[in-house]
């Protein structure tokens, strides 16, 4: 156990600094140009110059970029070319909203399809399993951003119960958990089609075997016996699923962000991007990688859990 | 047999969290829908047109300022006199003026500010404007007097830009983050990406005569949640709507004010003049006869758009109508492009990023093809277009708007500007307008200029980027039309 956690965070250095290389030298072969972009089309010469001096982009490439890691290591991620505030702040403040919206949208997606998919086992080829079959046919048809539109126009438009979009922090927080139920139904509910179905599949493999109906004939209740028996055993492909999915959702957060008009990680890099801010882009890369190998390594983690087989071999 | 057994893990309703929502605002207070988002709040040191839109003649003050029809008018300045041979400038200042952090304003101030601008390490987006300044004094703590190197038609036009603002030597470093300005407005509090709070500034000079108590701007980019957050009554006013084709929904309802105005964007196809084929006049005159504004602005902004024949606007005081001087002729325009050898060639058209850009390029490409030039569309990215199509000059043709005002001097910009348009006779004609002193001349040779442009076909032009504001019944003092950057909120209120 010990040298599989060495293994796994050595890889995850290794990889983070991987990301930082190819961040760095594709956001320096993309045309483009900050201080242009900052100071727009009036802007002279000379103070293009200035200002490229002042986000220390006149030295060279390799330069940066060693002293860049230097940085990184002590904690200290730059500046903001655009937002000119410290890159740590900045993503600080947003990353709140798109944690919150992450959480709720992959809770919601579990809850959904886990409810969902052991229903449907447990009506196999009745009208309960259609229905649930149907419907996540559809939900894995539909694109979450014209779902988020189908949502704002019934529920903020038309009946008025939500706000349309934006969110204030936490400050309030009934306010903050209002702007943020109708972005994490269209987050979870197009992903949750998708579980949904592997629960079922991977519920109804473990429920023709012979230890199901040993249990259902010592009289244990339905339910208990879905929960209890069918459902763990199911789990490693919903596992693995749910681990794929997490990195989906965070991504996935980008499209809501735009349809709801949330201060959130996603706009900010889509914009850090449009806007050449390399140190921001930098670290927002780093901190999608690290989120996404850090699922992993929780999906691992928990494969251990589930299957105590798994625990002799590691 | 089987129940369907799996509810209890849903038992957590969100639902009950959607008692009591979209509150209706109260008059004195409004919500502004803005496309763009800032990425800082110092209009003198970046150029995103929504800090201007925001803060200048809101919380930034500038020496003078500008009405809608685009005459300027005193701010910070209450008066100025102007020397006969109209190279040195001495204003007047308002007295009793205080920033918002409660340093007093004086003279020190606007010297202070103007050297800040001029400086070698100057970030100014528009430090062009501040070219002609020779020196800026203070002879007494309301007085400043501007001396030019030479004459500038544009100087009190140009002073009263968010570039020009007056900003405190306190509080200048933080204005990126912590704007502190004389305006009627103070800044209250900043949710980067999503709103921006201003509050009314009580003690400004003219304070009873400011309507609104409170101004909160809520950035949305997306137009689709524009509309759906105007018809939500999230937001009361969306001076600059980002979308023509959904306008007719606010128009059929009651509850909406549409004013469809004008900006100081003139959109243009620009061609490359220092490349052939561009370098040709004639092949200039070809693409220009091949383009159908009327059947453009059409399909490109559902009509709600006006056609210009030169780079001037049309609400401007010295425009020409000169769009009919190369009528709309698709078999003309292939006759003239046979006889310069044209027909069948590729050329590339990279449009950047905006819906009136890509919409235009697509049927610019068609009437294009109807008068046999293929034109292959490259939709690119606007740090793409930046850096290759107007820093390296790596393009054929391309649409842009230009949206500061009295820009015909871009096209006095020599070789090097993105134009690669070169031209002494029109450099001089340029300098003749920027010097001239009188109103009656200079609108005659601002005309000059237009009908010079049209005769070169520097480029194709378009139309005038409209101004579409949708705004909550009972909203008032909004600008249809705007001659800058900025829209002041002094005159709006809320009934």
């Amino acid at each position: 156990m010990g040298l599989f956690i060495l293994r796994r965070t050595l890889g995850f250095v290794l990889t983070l600094l991987a990301v930082s290389v190819v961040v760095f030298a594709v956001m320096n072969v993309l045309p483009g140009d900050p201080a242009l972009t900052i100071l727009g089309l009036d802007a002279t010469d000379d103070a293009l110059a200035a200002l490229r001096a002042e986000l220390g982009l006149d030295r060279p490439v390799l330069m940066r970029y060693f002293a860049w890691v230097r940085d990184a290591l002590g904690g200290d991620f730059g500046m903001s070319h655009s937002f000119r505030v410290p890159v740590a702040g900045l993503i600080g403040e947003r990353l709140p909203m798109t944690v919150s919206l992450a959480v709720a949208g992959m809770v919601l997606t579990v809850c959904l399809a886990l409810s969902l998919g052991i229903g449907a086992a447990a009506n196999h080829g009745r009208p309960g399993d259609w229905g649930v079959m149907f419907i996540s046919q559809l939900g894995i048809a539909v694109p979450a951003f014209w779902l988020a539109i189908l949502l704002v126009l019934l529920f903020a438009v038309k009946l008025r119960w939500l706000p349309p979009g934006g969110f204030a922090g936490w400050s309030d927080p009934v306010a903050a958990i209002r702007s943020l139920v109708l972005p994490t139904i269209a987050l979870a509910l197009v992903q949750s089609a998708v579980l949904a179905r592997v629960t079922r599949s991977s519920a109804l493999e473990v429920m023709r075997l012979d230890y199901v109906r040993t249990a259902r004939a010592t009289g244990l209740p339905r339910h208990r016996v879905l929960w209890r028996h069918v459902l763990p055993n199911a789990l490693v492909p919903i596992v693995t699923i749910v681990g794929m999915q997490f990195a989906a959702l965070v991504t996935g957060t980008i499209v809501i962000e735009n349809v709801f008009y949330l201060p959130g990680l996603g706009r900010l890099i889509f914009q850090s991007i449009a806007n050449r801010d390399l140190p921001t882009v930098q670290a927002l890369v780093m901190l999608f990688a690290a989120i996404v190998v850090t699922a992993n390594f929780i999906v691992d983690l928990l494969y251990v859990w589930i299957d105590p087989r798994l625990k002799a071999r590691a | 047999m089987a129940r369907f057994n799996a509810l209890p893990i849903l038992s957590v309703s969100l639902l009950a969290l959607t008692l009591g929502a979209g509150a209706a605002l109260a008059s004195g207070q409004i919500v502004i829908g803005l496309q763009q988002e800032p990425t800082t709040l110092d209009p003198t040191a970046d150029a995103t047109a929504s800090i201007d839109g925001m803060l200048t003649h809101n919380v930034f003050e500038s020496l003078t300022t500008v009405d809608e029809s685009g005459a300027v008018l005193p701010a910070l300045a209450t008066g100025w006199t102007v020397s006969d041979d109209g190279l040195t400038y001495t204003f007047t200042l308002a007295s009793g003026v205080t920033f918002h952090d409660g340093t007093t304003f004086d003279s020190a101030d606007v010297v202070f500010s103007f050297d800040r601008a001029m400086a070698d390490d100057s970030v100014n987006p528009s430090k062009g404007i501040f070219a002609p300044i020779a020196s800026v004094t203070a002879p007494d703590a309301a007085t400043v007097q501007i001396t030019l190197s030479k004459k500038d038609a544009f100087f009190l036009f140009n002073m009263a830009q968010g570039d020009a603002s007056i900003v405190a030597p306190e509080s200048a470093d933080t204005n990126t983050t912590k704007p502190v300005g004389t305006g009627p407005f103070r800044y209250d509090a900043w949710t980067r990406g999503d709103r921006l709070i201003l509050v009314r500034n009580p003690d400004y000079r003219d304070a009873g005569d400011v309507s609104l108590g409170r101004v909160e701007f809520r950035f949305i980019a997306d137009a689709a949640a524009a509309t759906a957050a105007m018809m939500a009554g999230e937001i009361d006013a969306f001076p600059g709507f980002p979308a023509p084709e959904l306008l007719t929904q606010f128009q059929a309802d009651p509850r909406f004010n549409v004013v469809v105005g004008s900006t100081e964007g003139e959109v243009i196809l620009a061609m490359n003049n220092a490349k052939p084929p561009f370098d040709n006049i004639e092949v200039r005159r070809a693409v220009s006869t091949a383009i159908d504004r009327d059947a453009l602005i059409d399909g490109a902004m559902y009509g709600q758009a006006v056609p210009i024949g030169s780079f001037y606007p049309p609400h401007g005081p010295a425009y020409v109508d000169l769009t009919g001087v190369y009528p709309h002729d698709a078999d003309k325009a292939r006759a003239m492009f046979d006889a310069e050898g044209l027909t069948g060639t590729t050329m590339t058209l990279r449009v950047p990023p905006f819906p009136y850009a890509m919409r235009s390029g697509e049927i610019i490409q068609a009437q294009l093809a109807d008068a046999g030039i293929d034109a292959r569309l490259e939709n690119v990215e606007w740090g793409f277009w930046l850096d290759e199509v107007y820093k390296k000059k790596n393009y054929d043709m391309t649409v842009i708007a230009h949206t500061s005002p009295n820009d015909l001097g871009n096209f006095a910009r020599g070789p090097d500007y993105f134009y690669g348009y070169s031209d002494a006779e029109y450099d001089a004609l340029w300098t003749r307008i920027r010097e001239e002193a009188d109103p009656e001349v200079r609108t005659a040779l601002l005309q000059d200029a237009q009908r010079y442009l049209t005769d070169q076909a520097v480029h194709g032009f378009l139309f005038q980027l409209p101004r579409l504001g949708v705004y909550r019944a009972g909203v008032e003092g909004f600008w249809q039309s705007s001659p800058v950057l900025f829209q002041p909120l002094k005159d709006v209120s809320v009934n």
